[in-house]
Protein backbone atom coordinates (compact mmCIF):
# COMPACT_ATOMS: atom_id res chain seq x y z
CA UNK A 1 0.00 0.00 0.00
CA UNK A 2 2.71 2.47 1.00
CA UNK A 3 4.56 1.67 -2.23
CA UNK A 4 1.52 2.55 -4.33
CA UNK A 5 1.13 5.87 -2.52
CA UNK A 6 4.84 6.64 -2.81
CA UNK A 7 5.04 5.95 -6.52
CA UNK A 8 1.79 7.81 -7.20
CA UNK A 9 3.16 10.95 -5.59
CA UNK A 10 6.60 10.42 -7.14
CA UNK A 11 5.06 10.36 -10.62
CA UNK A 12 2.95 13.40 -9.75
CA UNK A 13 6.04 15.27 -8.54
CA UNK A 14 8.03 14.51 -11.69
CA UNK A 15 5.08 15.39 -13.92
CA UNK A 16 4.64 18.69 -12.08
CA UNK A 17 8.34 19.50 -12.43
CA UNK A 18 8.40 18.75 -16.16
CA UNK A 19 5.25 20.75 -16.82
CA UNK A 20 6.63 23.63 -14.72
CA UNK A 21 9.63 23.81 -17.05
CA UNK A 22 7.63 23.39 -20.26
CA UNK A 23 4.66 25.69 -19.65
CA UNK A 24 4.85 29.05 -21.37
CA UNK A 25 2.79 31.05 -18.94
CA UNK A 26 4.51 31.81 -15.61
CA UNK A 27 1.22 31.35 -13.76
CA UNK A 28 0.80 27.84 -15.20
CA UNK A 29 4.42 27.08 -14.21
CA UNK A 30 3.69 28.21 -10.67
CA UNK A 31 0.59 26.01 -10.50
CA UNK A 32 2.48 22.92 -11.68
CA UNK A 33 5.25 23.71 -9.19
CA UNK A 34 2.57 23.81 -6.50
CA UNK A 35 1.46 20.31 -7.47
CA UNK A 36 5.08 19.15 -7.19
CA UNK A 37 5.40 20.68 -3.74
CA UNK A 38 2.18 19.08 -2.51
CA UNK A 39 3.36 15.69 -3.79
CA UNK A 40 6.70 16.16 -2.06
CA UNK A 41 4.89 17.03 1.17
CA UNK A 42 3.01 13.72 0.93
CA UNK A 43 6.30 11.88 0.33
CA UNK A 44 7.86 13.62 3.36
CA UNK A 45 5.00 12.29 5.50
CA UNK A 46 5.63 8.79 4.13
CA UNK A 47 9.30 9.17 5.07
CA UNK A 48 8.42 9.88 8.74
CA UNK A 49 8.97 13.64 8.47
CA UNK A 50 5.44 14.77 9.28
CA UNK A 51 6.39 18.19 10.63
CA UNK A 52 8.48 18.99 7.55
CA UNK A 53 5.59 17.87 5.35
CA UNK A 54 3.30 20.42 6.98
CA UNK A 55 6.01 23.10 6.87
CA UNK A 56 6.51 22.36 3.18
CA UNK A 57 2.87 23.21 2.48
CA UNK A 58 2.83 26.23 4.80
CA UNK A 59 6.15 27.78 3.77
CA UNK A 60 6.61 26.76 0.15
CA UNK A 61 3.05 26.76 -1.10
CA UNK A 62 1.62 29.24 1.35
CA UNK A 63 4.43 31.80 1.31
CA UNK A 64 7.00 31.38 -1.44
CA UNK A 65 4.67 30.46 -4.30
CA UNK A 66 2.28 33.22 -3.30
CA UNK A 67 5.16 35.72 -3.57
CA UNK A 68 5.89 34.33 -7.04
CA UNK A 69 2.27 34.76 -8.07
CA UNK A 70 2.21 38.30 -6.64
CA UNK A 71 5.27 39.25 -8.69
CA UNK A 72 3.81 37.70 -11.85
CA UNK A 73 0.65 39.68 -11.23
CA UNK A 74 2.57 42.92 -10.53
CA UNK A 75 4.63 42.60 -13.70
CA UNK A 76 1.58 41.61 -15.78
CA UNK A 77 3.70 39.46 -18.10
CA UNK A 78 1.14 37.26 -19.83
CA UNK A 79 2.34 34.47 -22.09
CA UNK A 80 5.64 35.01 -23.83
CA UNK A 81 5.67 34.11 -27.52
CA UNK A 82 9.10 32.47 -27.39
CA UNK A 83 10.31 31.53 -23.98
CA UNK A 84 12.76 28.69 -24.54
CA UNK A 85 16.33 29.44 -25.52
CA UNK A 86 17.79 28.69 -28.96
CA UNK A 87 18.52 25.18 -30.35
CA UNK A 88 22.20 25.20 -29.39
CA UNK A 89 21.29 26.09 -25.80
CA UNK A 90 18.64 23.35 -25.76
CA UNK A 91 21.19 20.77 -26.94
CA UNK A 92 23.66 21.90 -24.28
CA UNK A 93 20.98 21.81 -21.59
CA UNK A 94 19.86 18.29 -22.57
CA UNK A 95 23.47 17.05 -22.58
CA UNK A 96 24.27 18.59 -19.19
CA UNK A 97 21.02 17.33 -17.65
CA UNK A 98 21.56 13.83 -19.07
CA UNK A 99 25.04 13.61 -17.58
CA UNK A 100 23.78 14.92 -14.26
CA UNK A 101 20.86 12.51 -14.01
CA UNK A 102 23.10 9.52 -14.82
CA UNK A 103 25.53 10.64 -12.15
CA UNK A 104 22.81 11.17 -9.55
CA UNK A 105 20.83 8.01 -10.35
CA UNK A 106 23.90 6.07 -9.21
CA UNK A 107 22.75 7.01 -5.70
CA UNK A 108 20.00 4.43 -6.15
CA UNK A 109 22.62 1.80 -5.41
CA UNK A 110 23.10 3.31 -1.95
CA UNK A 111 21.97 0.82 0.68
CA UNK A 112 21.35 1.29 4.42
CA UNK A 113 24.14 -1.18 5.20
CA UNK A 114 26.67 0.83 3.21
CA UNK A 115 25.56 4.06 4.88
CA UNK A 116 25.86 2.51 8.34
CA UNK A 117 29.37 1.30 7.50
CA UNK A 118 30.37 4.76 6.28
CA UNK A 119 29.03 6.43 9.42
CA UNK A 120 30.92 3.95 11.57
CA UNK A 121 34.15 4.78 9.74
CA UNK A 122 33.56 8.53 9.70
CA UNK A 123 36.16 10.67 11.49
CA UNK A 124 35.21 12.08 14.86
CA UNK A 125 34.86 15.62 13.46
CA UNK A 126 32.08 14.57 11.09
CA UNK A 127 30.19 12.95 13.91
CA UNK A 128 30.43 16.11 16.00
CA UNK A 129 29.14 18.17 13.08
CA UNK A 130 26.16 15.90 12.48
CA UNK A 131 25.21 14.49 15.87
CA UNK A 132 23.23 11.34 15.33
CA UNK A 133 20.03 11.51 17.29
CA UNK A 134 17.63 8.65 17.58
CA UNK A 135 16.23 7.50 14.25
CA UNK A 136 13.47 9.73 12.98
CA UNK A 137 10.73 7.16 13.48
CA UNK A 138 11.81 6.17 16.99
CA UNK A 139 12.35 9.79 18.03
CA UNK A 140 8.85 10.69 16.86
CA UNK A 141 7.41 7.71 18.72
CA UNK A 142 9.00 8.69 22.05
CA UNK A 143 9.02 12.51 21.87
CA UNK A 144 6.20 13.30 19.50
CA UNK A 145 6.45 14.55 15.94
CA UNK A 146 7.28 18.15 16.86
CA UNK A 147 9.35 17.38 19.94
CA UNK A 148 11.68 15.07 18.00
CA UNK A 149 12.67 17.96 15.73
CA UNK A 150 12.49 20.71 18.35
CA UNK A 151 14.80 18.97 20.83
CA UNK A 152 17.97 18.87 18.68
CA UNK A 153 17.11 22.19 17.04
CA UNK A 154 17.27 24.08 20.33
CA UNK A 155 20.22 22.11 21.68
CA UNK A 156 22.84 21.12 19.09
CA UNK A 157 21.60 23.51 16.42
CA UNK A 158 20.81 26.54 18.60
CA UNK A 159 23.48 28.83 17.11
CA UNK A 160 22.54 28.13 13.45
CA UNK A 161 18.92 28.68 14.43
CA UNK A 162 19.72 32.12 15.83
CA UNK A 163 21.83 32.98 12.79
CA UNK A 164 18.79 32.13 10.68
CA UNK A 165 16.87 34.98 12.31
CA UNK A 166 19.63 37.42 11.33
CA UNK A 167 19.49 36.07 7.77
CA UNK A 168 15.74 36.61 7.64
CA UNK A 169 16.09 40.15 8.98
CA UNK A 170 18.74 40.95 6.36
CA UNK A 171 16.55 39.49 3.60
CA UNK A 172 13.57 41.50 4.84
CA UNK A 173 15.47 44.79 4.83
CA UNK A 174 17.16 43.96 1.53
CA UNK A 175 13.89 43.13 -0.21
CA UNK A 176 12.27 46.36 0.98
CA UNK A 177 15.28 48.45 -0.09
CA UNK A 178 15.45 46.79 -3.52
CA UNK A 179 11.75 46.93 -4.30
CA UNK A 180 11.11 50.46 -3.09
CA UNK A 181 11.29 53.19 -5.70
CA UNK A 182 12.70 55.86 -3.42
CA UNK A 183 14.01 55.33 0.08
CA UNK B 1 20.10 -2.39 11.06
CA UNK B 2 17.72 0.57 10.82
CA UNK B 3 14.85 0.33 8.40
CA UNK B 4 14.60 2.78 5.52
CA UNK B 5 11.84 1.62 3.21
CA UNK B 6 12.09 4.20 0.43
CA UNK B 7 15.75 5.23 0.57
CA UNK B 8 16.73 4.24 -2.98
CA UNK B 9 13.56 5.40 -4.74
CA UNK B 10 13.59 8.67 -2.76
CA UNK B 11 17.15 9.41 -3.81
CA UNK B 12 16.31 8.59 -7.43
CA UNK B 13 13.28 10.89 -7.30
CA UNK B 14 15.45 13.58 -5.75
CA UNK B 15 17.99 13.16 -8.57
CA UNK B 16 15.31 13.39 -11.26
CA UNK B 17 13.70 16.49 -9.72
CA UNK B 18 17.08 18.20 -9.31
CA UNK B 19 17.90 17.49 -12.94
CA UNK B 20 14.54 18.88 -14.09
CA UNK B 21 15.37 22.02 -12.12
CA UNK B 22 18.81 22.30 -13.76
CA UNK B 23 17.27 21.77 -17.20
CA UNK B 24 14.72 24.48 -16.46
CA UNK B 25 17.41 26.95 -15.42
CA UNK B 26 19.32 26.22 -18.62
CA UNK B 27 16.28 26.26 -20.91
CA UNK B 28 13.98 29.05 -19.79
CA UNK B 29 14.42 32.73 -20.56
CA UNK B 30 11.89 34.08 -18.09
CA UNK B 31 13.65 35.14 -14.89
CA UNK B 32 10.65 34.28 -12.69
CA UNK B 33 10.37 30.73 -14.04
CA UNK B 34 14.12 30.41 -13.55
CA UNK B 35 13.59 31.21 -9.88
CA UNK B 36 10.84 28.58 -9.69
CA UNK B 37 13.31 26.02 -11.07
CA UNK B 38 15.79 26.98 -8.35
CA UNK B 39 13.06 26.31 -5.78
CA UNK B 40 12.51 22.93 -7.45
CA UNK B 41 16.21 22.11 -7.02
CA UNK B 42 16.10 23.12 -3.36
CA UNK B 43 13.08 20.86 -2.89
CA UNK B 44 14.93 17.94 -4.46
CA UNK B 45 17.78 18.44 -2.01
CA UNK B 46 15.28 18.56 0.85
CA UNK B 47 13.95 15.19 -0.26
CA UNK B 48 17.46 13.71 -0.17
CA UNK B 49 18.01 15.14 3.34
CA UNK B 50 14.78 13.58 4.58
CA UNK B 51 15.50 10.23 2.94
CA UNK B 52 18.86 10.05 4.71
CA UNK B 53 17.28 11.40 7.88
CA UNK B 54 15.30 8.15 8.09
CA UNK B 55 18.56 6.40 8.81
CA UNK B 56 20.52 9.05 10.61
CA UNK B 57 17.99 10.72 12.88
CA UNK B 58 16.22 14.07 12.79
CA UNK B 59 19.35 16.09 11.88
CA UNK B 60 18.29 15.80 8.25
CA UNK B 61 14.91 17.33 9.02
CA UNK B 62 16.59 20.23 10.82
CA UNK B 63 18.76 20.84 7.77
CA UNK B 64 15.58 20.94 5.68
CA UNK B 65 14.25 23.59 8.05
CA UNK B 66 17.33 25.74 7.40
CA UNK B 67 17.12 25.14 3.65
CA UNK B 68 13.51 26.33 3.70
CA UNK B 69 14.52 29.49 5.55
CA UNK B 70 17.25 30.23 3.03
CA UNK B 71 14.82 29.52 0.18
CA UNK B 72 12.30 31.98 1.59
CA UNK B 73 14.97 34.68 2.01
CA UNK B 74 16.34 33.98 -1.46
CA UNK B 75 12.89 34.18 -3.07
CA UNK B 76 12.12 37.49 -1.36
CA UNK B 77 15.41 39.16 -2.32
CA UNK B 78 15.53 37.62 -5.79
CA UNK B 79 12.02 38.68 -6.69
CA UNK B 80 12.74 42.18 -5.40
CA UNK B 81 15.75 42.28 -7.75
CA UNK B 82 13.55 41.09 -10.63
CA UNK B 83 11.05 43.84 -9.82
CA UNK B 84 13.83 46.43 -9.84
CA UNK B 85 15.17 45.14 -13.17
CA UNK B 86 11.67 45.14 -14.68
CA UNK B 87 11.15 48.74 -13.59
CA UNK B 88 14.41 49.66 -15.28
CA UNK B 89 14.24 47.60 -18.50
CA UNK B 90 10.54 46.68 -18.89
CA UNK B 91 11.45 43.01 -19.39
CA UNK B 92 12.32 39.90 -17.42
CA UNK B 93 13.64 38.06 -20.48
CA UNK B 94 17.18 37.03 -19.65
CA UNK B 95 18.26 37.32 -23.30
CA UNK B 96 17.64 41.06 -23.10
CA UNK B 97 19.47 41.56 -19.81
CA UNK B 98 22.99 41.50 -21.21
CA UNK B 99 24.72 44.52 -19.74
CA UNK B 100 27.54 42.39 -18.34
CA UNK B 101 27.98 40.32 -21.51
CA UNK B 102 31.35 40.97 -23.16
Amino acid sequence: MAEIVFYFFAVAAVLGGVMCVLQRSPVASAMWLMSTMFSLAAIFVLLNAQLIGILQILVYVGAILVIFLFVVMLLNLGTAAKDLRGPSSIAAAVAISGLLVIELIALWRYTPARLAAEIAQAPEAARVMFPGGALAEQAAATQGVVGAVAGPMFQQYLVPFEITSILLLAALVGAVVLAKRRI
Amino acid sequence: MPEAPFLGPSLALSAILFTIGVAGVLLRRNAIVLFMCIELMLNAVNLAFIAFGQLHGVSGQIMVFFVMTVAAAEAAVGLAIILAIFRHRQTVDLQNINLLRG
